[in-house]
């Protein structure tokens, strides 16, 4: 670890703040239906796709309403992106003629783009035309980025209103997400990127002809449009099979800054639109730095593990003082890829500009950590800003123990209800993370995918499942998950690491919303403090450990020993 | 649910012409006119051939070029329609067996310290740079290949060594693209 590194992550991270407070603050000014810069622009459009699409702009919808329409919505882009592959031979803009893709791979791909996950069990330049990156790919990064982001208004709205059935209207949250927050942004990242290098054509690949004399064929594509988006909308899912590693997706330092910076950046605002929309900015700061204190230990566990290196590799008479170099890129530097390996699973991104799977033990436990944790740092767009609010009311409830006083998070009480949902949201992940994982370990055709055996080789199952569940996307990318098994398995952890945990986290927002707001009182656990951020760090580390420990413990951790003790597999 | 139907139909159908159709399409036609060289992949001609891009590394295996560093794409590496890293995971065997040889190799020719980027495998198996260490170590072997003096090379390389953005975001490098083809313009090309 050097000064000059933790320079630059500093200068990132303040970079992200600077940027995120306006954004919040305007982002709740759209979703509050305000005026703003774009409205001349935008209205006029939105007018008529509600008059197209039969939406009453006046109408509000309960929970179970709001629910429902999200959910019409996610099968709806299902259909359509599943169909895009499917035919892909026969649809246009297809210019390196790939065949369609399989029925497997399809499913687990449109569950993948749909859930925000954009898990890649397919190599992005080997499989995919042109025109199901564009018109599938990027537009599900588009709406489930939006699909997110409207999920947490109308969790946030619960707190916000009085004794109210509805929680806003799931249509219109949506379409002005998208017009006036994503696409605008998009176009300035995108910008950023292409003025960096990032390619933008139409053409599949060009060839060249090497110094040395050999053909090379070099893939192309519309990709800085694509890239802008995937990094903003926390979705991850790469042009290419090496994702954010790859020159053309991310040429050089300044594009990995603006990489890093575009896939925190709405997750960060966020929590400043939580704290404008319940009219108590301090309860977004609250949430911003216990999130903020996890992510910045996740960073620095990564990059003191990765500049160590590997024993073995210095064994072989390696130079230790590059670090770990196996799997990174030089132009990034060990600072910035530590920040990026910890900032996409804290983060529901899952772009990489490392390849995970060769990370030292424990730089690799991080992200897996980090995951397991709920992906809350600040997590998904969306997303994490409402994982994190039912942590916050875990908080709550386990302080009112504590106390003996019943709890209540911004002036609405927590009651059986309430917590019986937040556990039903919580059990459900590690179950499938961990049960799928148990079977997968025994069973000999998913065995057979493994790239690296002894412990390794469960950390790549581990990680494989964790990532489906927590929408995440990112792998150890080593396993060859294009199985039947894999794609099945994972592909139905995904629906159910995003929807079983929507539909209890927004059934509790029904409730919440139509309780009375209760005025502040001197036995009221004031939920802005330092003692609550501690409190909330608290119960994140304890949930996610005890939960995850055993199988971290016979994976990455009992990998670390082995590796400092010299022994290959 | 019903009533979901037409809204759900009609927002993906809009949306998908909007941000999948119109939105690529128009920032396509607009970087091809206005940065056209990095819209098409920042291409690199030499006497009116295409030799590459100054982003993707290709590569160089003969003695009185720089190479670079051990590359998972594609069958023989380098291969930019096939991206990948190595996935090997720390304590792999196949991971340490390709180390030794190279590490080996690299001793041969006269190595002492071996840089850890000269041995890895890149994570996009593309990576176009490496690092000044390991390219000091293979001005000598160039040197002699080429029959000039190391000096020469060593200044080329000199020139080409890129700081980090600003003066402090991310690492020096060296693009062995970029700095073969300096090779060639300065000392003639071909190198046996």
């Amino acid at each position: 670890m050097t000064a000059v590194g933790w320079f630059q992550i500093g200068v990132l991270l303040l970079a992200v703040c600077v940027a995120a407070r306006p954004l919040g603050r305007y982002i709740a000014r759209v979703l509050q239906g305000k005026r703003t810069l774009l409205t001349r622009i935008v209205a006029p459009v939105e007018t008529r796709l509600y008059a197209i699409a039969g939406v009453d702009a006046k109408h509000e919808q309960s929970w179970l309403d709001y629910t429902a329409a999200m959910l019409a919505f996610s099968a709806a882009g299902f259909i359509i992106l599943y169909a895009l592959m499917r035919f892909q031979a026969i649809l246009p803009i297809n210019p390196q003629g790939f065949p369609a893709v399989a029925p497997d791979l399809s499913f687990n791909t449109a569950v993948s783009f749909v859930t925000n996950t954009n898990w890649q069990a397919y190599g992005g330049e080997t499989t995919m035309s042109h025109l199901v990156q564009m018109a599938g790919f990027t537009v599900q990064n588009f709406l489930s980025a939006a699909t997110g982001i409207a999920l947490a208004a109308a969790v946030t709205r619960a707190f916000a209103r009085n004794a109210v059935g509805t929680l806003g209207n799931f249509w219109i949250d949506l379409t002005r997400i998208t017009l006036y927050v994503l696409l605008p942004l998009s176009i300035i990242v995108a910008i950023g990127f292409l003025i960096s290098g990032v390619p933008q054509t139409l053409l599949g690949s060009t060839d060249a002809t090497t110094v040395e004399g050999a053909k090379q064929t070099i893939s192309l594509g519309p990709v800085a449009s694509q890239e802008a988006i995937k990094q903003l909308g926390t979705n991850g899912g790469g042009f290419f099979n090496a994702n954010a590693a790859h020159p053309f997706e991310n040429p050089n330092a300044w594009s990995n800054m603006l990489s890093i910076w575009s896939m925190l950046l709405i997750s960060t605002a966020l929590t400043f639109t939580f704290g404008e929309m319940v009219g108590d900015s301090r309860q977004g700061y609250a949430l911003l730095a216990a999130m903020g204190i996890l992510l910045l230990a996740g960073v620095g566990a990564v990059y003191a593990a990765e500049t160590a290196g590997n024993p073995i590799l210095a064994h072989a008479g390696v130079d230790v003082a590059g670090g770990n170099m196996e799997g990174k890129e030089i132009r990034f530097g060990q600072a910035l890829t530590a920040f990026y390996v910890a900032a996409t699973t804290g983060l529901s991104c899952g772009a990489v500009n490392a390849m995970h799977d060769s990370l030292t033990p424990l730089g690799g436990l991080v992200p897996l950590f980090l995951i397991h944790l709920g992906e809350i740092l600040p997590g998904g767009v969306g997303s994490g800003l409402y994982g994190m609010i039912v942590m916050a009311i875990l908080a709550v409830f386990i302080a009112g123990l504590m106390v003996g006083r019943s709890p209540e998070y911004l002036g609405k009480k927590i009651e059986a209800r309430e917590m019986k949902l937040a556990v039903l949201a919580l059990i459900i992940l590690p179950l499938f993370i961990l049960g799928c994982s148990a079977i997968a370990a025994v069973l000999p055709s998913a065995l057979a995918g493994l790239n690296n055996a002894g412990p390794h080789g469960l950390s790549e199952i581990l990680y494989a499942y964790t990532s489906a569940a927590g929408n995440n996307g990112s792998a150890f990318a080593g396993l060859n998950a294009n199985t039947t098994w894999y794609n099945t398995t994972l592909g139905v952890t995904m629906l159910v690491g995003r929807f079983a945990f929507i539909v209890p986290v927004m059934a509790i927002a029904g409730s919440i919303a139509a309780k009375r707001k209760l005025p502040p009182s001197s036995g009221t656990f004031p939920t802005h403090g330092g003692l609550f951020v501690g409190l909330l760090v608290g119960v994140i580390l304890i949930l996610g450990g005890l939960q995850y420990f055993p199988s971290l413990a016979l994976g990455p951790i009992v990998e670390h020993f082995l590796m400092t003790a010299g022994k290959t597999f | 649910m019903l009533s979901h139907f037409r809204p759900a139909i009609t927002m993906v159908l809009f949306f998908t012409l909007l941000t999948g159709i119109l939105y690529p399409l128009a920032f396509t036609a607009v970087a091809q006119f206005a940065v056209p060289s990095q819209a098409n992949g920042s291409l690199i001609s030499r006497n009116g051939i295409t030799v590459g891009s100054a982003l993707i590394g290709q590569n160089f295996m003969r003695d009185g070029y720089f190479h670079g560093r051990p590359s998972a794409a594609g069958q023989k590496g380098y291969d930019a329609s096939a991206s990948s890293g190595s996935n090997y995971g720390p304590t792999s065997k196949m991971l340490l067996e390709r180390v030794d040889a190279d590490v080996e190799k690299l001793r041969k020719e006269g190595a002492a310290i071996i840089p850890a980027d000269a041995v890895t495998a890149s994570a996009s198996g593309l990576d176009p740079d490496i690092s000044p260490a390991f390219a000091g170590l293979q001005v000598e072997r160039i040197a002699a290949a080429r029959h000039v003096a190391a000096e020469r090379v060593r200044k080329i390389l000199d020139k080409h060594i890129e700081k980090p953005f600003l003066g402090f975001i991310g690492e020096p490098r060296v693009n062995v693209l970029k700095l073969n083809l300096a090779l060639d313009a300065n000392l003639g090309s071909g190198a046996g």
